[in-house]
């Protein structure tokens, strides 16, 4: 049974907890949650058939220091993961999210656990977001029972139903339609919640993306699409896939916002503005500018398609983590030092959700028949040589 | 080879009636002169069969809601959802816009959240645009979480040919969704079975691919007061021996299995004896009821309109010659689609799909009968 573990607004800071699963496991440097400071998007929101939110963000000190943690567990779980890859722990696809974080982080901090996500392959981080833990996360990939698909899903098939996050999908564009179908449920059941629905610019172009888009809009649903715009679809720059690369304009009668995606209070306002504009008048795009500092997978160095100075140039002058440090720094919430340690946390972190992870065991082999169906009704299913291997479906 | 001993020839039995956990109906087209049910039988067509399980499951679970092209105002292309909008409104009849693609992938997203989404394909060729959201956002879902995100989605609509809609709109795809783990696949042919099955579907927390026929949408049938009460379910994966026989099984779905009834009165008056399996579902497959019937009467013909290689015959076919070889007095004989896309020329069309004079002429062949009956036995 994988772990699930429900996250709490608020912890006590604490330093003997457990490290190996604690997300939100985090030094006491700030629970200040009371001083308000405001901060300026790196820049103003670009709109579509729309008004943009302010620029001006409040924040305290609490949630400077959140988004710096999580941001940096994630970075160092997308790293490790690249490793454990490399030394075929992994096997198949491997879509790492390093320099995304602060798409997932500021989505996060703007909804709650009954809004809505689904996304493509590049899940890990989104799950973590979500509430999943390090060890799920590990293990999955690693394809053993504590993963949170037990294994048999991979890195592509990362769930937490109980915290609205459905995925993990393979196909790209498929997920899209899926988000506006969650979407529909939840104006069919008159939820006050909405539905994020992401996808990257290589995905933009889908046709299945505007079916959904024109029913999102025709019937008003809670439908928030997010495209995840790294600047790459695979090794296809977007000026070469897309004849109009502004994404947040495409859904032509649908307001779109463009959202700077490596600075996670900016990501925070859009979402904010997003969740209230679509429970009053349907469907919006928001496209988050970002950009992936691994290839698209971890079979694609990366650099065959765009310059390693641009990769670094991003990483100097845009980093997500590095914006946040540096407002910590400003704000004086925390030394150098301080913010260092943390990383180390972060790692340790990481490392003892590796070694617990690698404990444990692949599935048991009946667990190959197992969830074919919810109901199987002892129907006979069979193995590769079906006079040696035959079960009875539950 | 063992069955030859049990081989019988000859001797009219007549229908005999059904056993074994079937229904104790015989179930003949309005057409038929022979009635031999109590009078308090009704009859009820396809269509209305549909329809009434339809409104039941909606009216037993706010959950269920039904969404398709001209579902709703059209009251359907088929009127199988006639008089749902007026009864449950727009928010759970929803008609869509001409976007498979996009409207299989929103039922599929719904039902992830809990809703039990009915979707319609106008005909299951369309089903095409929205394969991708079937098969890998469905049936594999449950699989690839591990038993946490299951799929309640039914997919239903007409299926294989109509009459002259030429070869884009005349396909079957048992074949192709029959294929797929995490998939189940009906094919109702009686009222009886369009409610039942339906039912069943609905209320099934898996994918369901639900094979129907436009043909069969007029044909009435005879519903006991069993079939009519609004708990009638019937299970998913076992077929019905629809004629029981001694000499050969014929094997069939959908519009065959009344082309495999008639072939069967025609094979009778020649002395063969046929027992006529409706399969019901296709995924699960039936196999034990195949391979008990091919153990009694060591011959199979299997019928279906779809395209032959790789088809439901096929796989039948396997089985049995993995299970019940020893059985077997004959090879197994198929009786499928023509081995070409529909032509739209009435003889040609008429060609290219089964008709009775085919199962009769396997029927004769597999029971080593191609010539007309002389004297006894072979």
């Amino acid at each position: 049974m994988a772990l699930t573990r429900r996250i709490s607004g608020l912890l006590p800071p604490v330093s003997t907890a457990s490290s190996s699963s604690s997300f939100l496991h985090r030094r006491a440097f700030s629970t200040d949650d009371t001083t308000t400071i405001t901060v300026e998007t790196s820049v103003p929101f670009t709109s579509h058939n729309c008004e943009p939110p302010s620029r001006s963000i409040d924040t305290t000190p609490k949630e400077l220091m959140k988004f710096f943690t999580d941001m940096a567990l994630m970075r160092r779980m997308e790293i490790a993961a690249d490793s454990l890859y490399k030394s075929k722990l992994i096997r198949g696809f491997c879509h790492l999210y390093d320099g995304q974080e602060a798409v997932s982080i500021g989505m996060e901090a703007a909804i709650t656990k009954k809004d809505c996500i689904i996304t493509a392959y590049r899940d890990h981080c989104l799950f973590l977001g979500r509430g999943g833990t390090l060890l799920e996360s590990f293990a999955e990939l690693m394809g053993r029972q504590a993963g949170c698909s037990n294994g048999k899903g991979g890195s592509m098939h990362f769930y937490k139903k109980d915290a609205c996050f459905f995925g993990g999908h393979g196909i790209v564009g498929a997920q899209v339609p899926l988000g506006c179908g969650l979407a529909f449920a939840q104006k069919y059941r008159k939820e006050d919640h909405v539905t994020f629905a992401m996808y990257g610019d290589g995905a933009a172009n889908q046709g299945q993306l505007f079916e959904a888009l024109n029913m999102a809009a025709l019937w008003d649903l809670p439908a928030i699409l997010v495209c995840e715009n790294n600047h790459y679809g695979m090794g296809t720059a977007e000026w070469r896939a897309a004849k109009s690369p502004a994404y947040y304009k495409r859904g032509d009668y649908v307001p779109g916002l463009k959202v700077d995606g490596m600075d996670a209070f900016a990501v925070k306002q859009a979402c904010k503005f997003a969740k209230e504009h679509v429970l009053k008048n349907g469907p919006i795009i928001l496209e988050m500018d970002t950009y992936r500092y691994h290839g698209h997978s971890m079979s694609d160095p990366g650099s065959t398609y765009r310059t390693r100075d641009e990769i670094s140039g991003v990483r100097q002058e845009r980093d997500p983590i590095e914006r946040i440090r540096k407002l910590i720094l400003a704000h004086d919430l925390a030394t150098e030092k301080e913010l260092k340690d943390i990383e180390k946390q972060a790692r340790k972190e990481v490392d003892e959700a590796i070694a617990q992870a690698k404990e444990s065991p692949m599935p048991d082999e009946p667990e190959l028949f197992t969830n074919v169906y919810r109901k199987g009704y002892g129907v006979e299913s069979f193995g590769t040589d079906r006079k040696e291997v035959r079960a009875a479906l539950p | 080879m063992l069955g030859i001993l049990r081989q019988k020839v000859g001797g009219a039995t007549g229908l005999s009636s059904q056993g074994l956990g079937n229904h104790m109906l015989r179930l003949r087209p309005v057409t038929s002169a022979l009635r031999n049910y109590s009078s308090a039988t009704k009859e009820m067509t396809v269509r209305d069969a549909l329809n009434s399980a339809l409104d039941e499951e909606m009216a037993a679970d706010p959950n269920v809601f039904v969404m398709g092209e001209e579902v709703g105002e059209y009251q359907g292309a088929y009127k199988i959802t006639k008089g749902l909008l007026d009864k449950y409104g727009p928010e759970r009849v929803v008609d869509t816009p001409i976007t498979e693609a996009g409207f299989a992938g929103i039922g599929v997203g719904a039902a992830y959240h809990g809703l039990r989404p009915v979707i319609e394909f106008m005909t299951f060729n369309f089903s095409m645009q929205a394969i991708d959201h079937i098969i890998n956002s469905a049936a594999k879902s449950n699989y690839m979480s591990a038993g946490k995100i299951n799929v309640p989605i039914v997919f239903r609509g007409p299926n294989g040919p109509a009459a002259g809609v030429g070869a884009q709109h005349s396909q079957c795809y048992g074949g192709w969704y029959g294929s797929v783990p995490g998939l189940k696949v009906l094919v109702p042919y009686s009222s009886e079975d369009a409610r039942g099955l339906l039912k069943s579907a609905i209320r099934d927390p898996d994918p369901v691919v639900f094979l129907e026929n436009e043909l069969l949408y007029g044909e009435s049938f005879p519903v006991s007061a069993e079939v009519l009460d609004s708990s009638f379910c019937l299970p998913i994966g076992k077929a019905k021996i629809e004629r029981e026989g001694k000499d050969v099984t014929i094997t069939a779905f959908s519009k065959m299995v009344g082309y495999a009834l008639k072939a069967a009165e025609i094979l009778e008056k020649e002395g063969i004896n046929a027992e006529v399996i409706n399969l019901r579902s296709i995924r699960p497959l039936d196999r034990a009821t195949i391979n008990a019937s091919v153990r009694k009467t060591n011959r199979l013909v299997t019928v279906e309109e779809g395209f032959p290689q790789h088809g439901i015959g096929a796989e039948i076919c396997a089985s049995v010659v993995e299970d019940s070889f020893g059985y077997l007095d004959a090879p197994v004989e198929r009786i499928a689609g023509a081995d070409v896309p529909t032509p739209y020329a009435a003889n040609l069309e008429r060609m290219a799909f089964p008709q009775i004079e085919d199962i009769v002429r396997a029927a004769k062949r597999v029971c080593y009968r191609s010539a007309p009956i002389s004297a006894t036995a072979s």
